[in-house]
């Protein structure tokens, strides 16, 4: 086990890359703390597959360095960074029975035959095989088969971390509970450090104890899951967690209140002038439609979520969403919308401006 | 679901039966003809009943044929299977060379026959071939035309240069089916290369490996233009392979009687090797799967 250091790294899959838009992963500084459990989140396609496949050293960076603890491993073959990976999609020996499946990795590393016998008891018990241990792998059902991949990662009790890529996309959604919840439990009683891909923002929240966002090859974010929620750093952070996401508006800030449309909006803190495209940011929990205080708003459609209802409104020609707590009544007279002061967060260019308290 | 019955439809059938008959069930059955008859020409029949068969089954001619042919079967597939799968795992997956490759291994399969035993005719020959030229200059004493061995091996090695590609192409598609992520996986278990291959690349292999085999064997046992034009059967009768044997039994000495049972017989031992091979392969699939 071991911290990961990622120092001055990024990635391209063309040879020579031109621009920057040619990185997958643009240069980044990153460090995993040892026994952490990280979640890695972000929408298809923004490098987080790759950013995990360097960290097992299946791809080599475009630049940059990987470190376990001291050790430089960026040149070292993944066999010798003794790293478990679970993939999205399941990959199990077909001619090997289950038992032999997750006994593999620990016969490559030559164990001694009573500890793998034992050890395969337990991961088997661990993600509920035991009654098909001696079954071949071929038949099986495709989460069947997943299962035996997340074992295959779990079996071995001295790597530096596991990583796992979407691992429950095949398991149906009992079990994905079930196991996510075994993944947590795991990670509890041996402190592995542990990486998990997804762009399931409940998955990430549930399982990681510190989230790390990614979007379009940059880390946007680092951080817990209650910071996430309140201090987006970045418009993408805001509007990806969440559910309705954040409410991005376009606006003027002028010191301690934002204008949008002629309209004013109190902030809580005093801003600097800003340069570039200028927004606030605020989240649906924290706005509310009012009978005449705040900005006009022209309400389009409201949503039964069965907790709370979810109002889709129009202000000053972007659409917003309000989260209406149960049993408060919605009516014709709600024609204006209010922000919470201290929810407020101010946006340039996509990224969050610290204002000076007030 | 109700499924209409109409046993007219049969007669569908009929133009692709009349097709087998004139194309294989009837020359067949001339072959069966003369196999149970005797003749002295004039079309005039005398039944013989198993007497070929006997005769054969009791000649030290045939015996001799059929071991030389089950040995010349067992070298080239020893060599042929191995050497195939080798070349399959080393060629590069993608990109202008894989194509390179691709083509130049087709070159040989594309060759016709009696051309590929031309080639090698003339490439063995002391006196002008650069093969023979070479050995001999080397003070090697080969000479295909004289000495067994030497012919032997010439052969061989011919059969191995003219299908190797075969093999090398069939596990080469078949390793190209196998997704990335199962090499990634057996490197994430530090699984060793005779791993990845015992336990990743030969049980996808399987399938198309089954059919390879399948192909060289029954090709090998019935192989009858290269070595008839490399050295016509000889020295001796040292390369003389059934087929060569049936040919000069029914074109050279006109023996029709015996040739035409040597021939059932032929096809017969061609199609119960295959049909065994093939059900033994299928059954150890099907066991896996369970």
């Amino acid at each position: 086990m071991a911290r990961i250091t990622l120092s001055n790294l990024a990635h391209s899959y063309f040879r020579s890359p031109k621009s920057e838009a040619d990185f997958a992963l643009k240069e980044m500084d990153h460090v995993w703390d040892d026994g952490g459990a990280y979640a890695l989140l972000g929408a298809s396609g923004c490098g987080k597959t790759t950013l995990l496949n360097i960290i097992s050293g299946l791809v080599h960076p475009s630049q940059g360095r990987v470190l376990f603890g001291d050790r430089d491993v960026t040149n070292a073959p993944t066999a010798e960074r003794n790293i478990a990976q679970v993939f999205q999609f399941p990959v199990v020996y077909d001619t090997m029975t289950v038992r032999e499946n997750l006994a593999f990795p620990l016969k490559n590393r030559g164990m001694d035959p009573a500890y793998i016998q034992s050890r395969v008891a337990q991961i088997a018990a661990m993600i509920g095989m035991e009654a098909t241990l001696d079954r071949k792998a071929r038949g099986l059902t495709a989460d069947a088969k997943q299962k035996i991949s997340l074992g295959r990662g779990m079996v071995r009790e001295d790597v530096n971390a596991i990583l796992f890529d979407e691992p429950l996309t095949v398991i149906d959604p009992h079990m994905k509970w079930e196991l996510r919840t075994q993944l947590k439990l795991l990670h509890r009683e041996f402190g592995h450090t542990m990486i998990y891909v997804t762009h399931d923002q409940t998955e990430a929240l549930t399982f990681a104890d510190k989230v790390v966002v990614l979007h379009d090859g940059r880390v946007v974010q680092m951080g817990t899951p209650e910071e996430l929620f309140e201090t987006p750093e970045h418009t993408f952070v805001g509007y990806f967690i969440g559910s309705p996401g954040m409410n991005l508006l376009d606006a003027e800030i002028h010191g301690d209140h934002a204008t949008i449309a002629g309209g004013t909006v109190p902030l809580a803190a005093t801003y600097a002038p800003q340069k570039g495209r200028t927004q606030i940011g605020v989240r649906p929990e924290y706005t509310e439609m009012t009978t005449g205080i705040g900005l006009p708003a022209r309400i389009l459609r409201i949503e039964d979520v069965g907790r709370h209802r979810i109002i889709r409104a129009e202000v000053a020609g972007s659409q917003i969403s309000v989260i209406v707590p149960e049993g408060q009544p919605v009516g014709a007279d709600l024609t204006h919308v209010r922000f919470d002061p201290a929810r407020v967060n101010v946006y340039a260019d996509d990224w969050r401006v610290k204002g000076a308290s007030a | 679901m109700d499924k209409t019955q109409n046993n007219r439809a049969w007669f569908l059938v009929l133009p692709v039966l009349v097709l087998v008959a004139f194309s294989a069930v009837i020359p067949l059955m001339t072959v069966v003809n003369y196999a149970f008859n005797d003749t002295f020409g004039q079309n005039q029949f005398f039944w013989n009943g198993l007497g070929w068969f006997e005769d054969l089954l009791a000649s030290d001619r045939m015996h001799e044929a059929l071991g030389r042919q089950v040995l010349f079967s067992g070298i080239i597939l020893a060599i042929e299977v191995p050497l195939g799968i080798y070349i399959a795992l080393n060629m590069p997956k993608s990109g202008f060379w894989s194509s390179f490759c691709l083509v130049l291994m087709a070159l040989p399969l594309l060759i016709p026959f009696n051309v590929v035993g031309t080639i090698w005719q003339i490439f063995g020959r002391v006196d002008i071939g650069l093969l023979g030229h070479t050995l001999a200059a080397m003070g090697i004493d080969y000479n295909y035309t004289n000495d067994p061995l030497d012919a032997w091996l010439t052969i061989i090695v011919m059969d191995v240069w003219h299908w190797t590609s075969l093999v090398a192409l069939l596990c080469y598609a078949g390793l190209q089916s196998i997704p990335q992520a199962y090499y990634q996986a057996a490197r994430i278990d530090q699984a060793s290369r005779w791993s990845t291959f015992r336990y990743i690349e030969l049980p996808k292999m399987a399938g198309v490996l089954l059919i390879a085999v399948l192909l060289r064997f029954m090709d090998s046992f019935m192989i009858y233009t290269e070595p008839f034009v490399l050295t016509g059967g000889g020295p001796g009768n040292s390369t003389t392979f059934l087929s060569i044997d049936l040919v000069k039994m029914a074109v050279g000495q006109f023996d029709l009687g015996p040739a035409a049972a040597f021939s059932l017989m032929y096809f017969l031992v061609i199609l119960l090797v295959s049909w065994v091979f093939y059900t033994v392969m299928t059954t150890l699939d099907k066991q896996e799967t369970k």
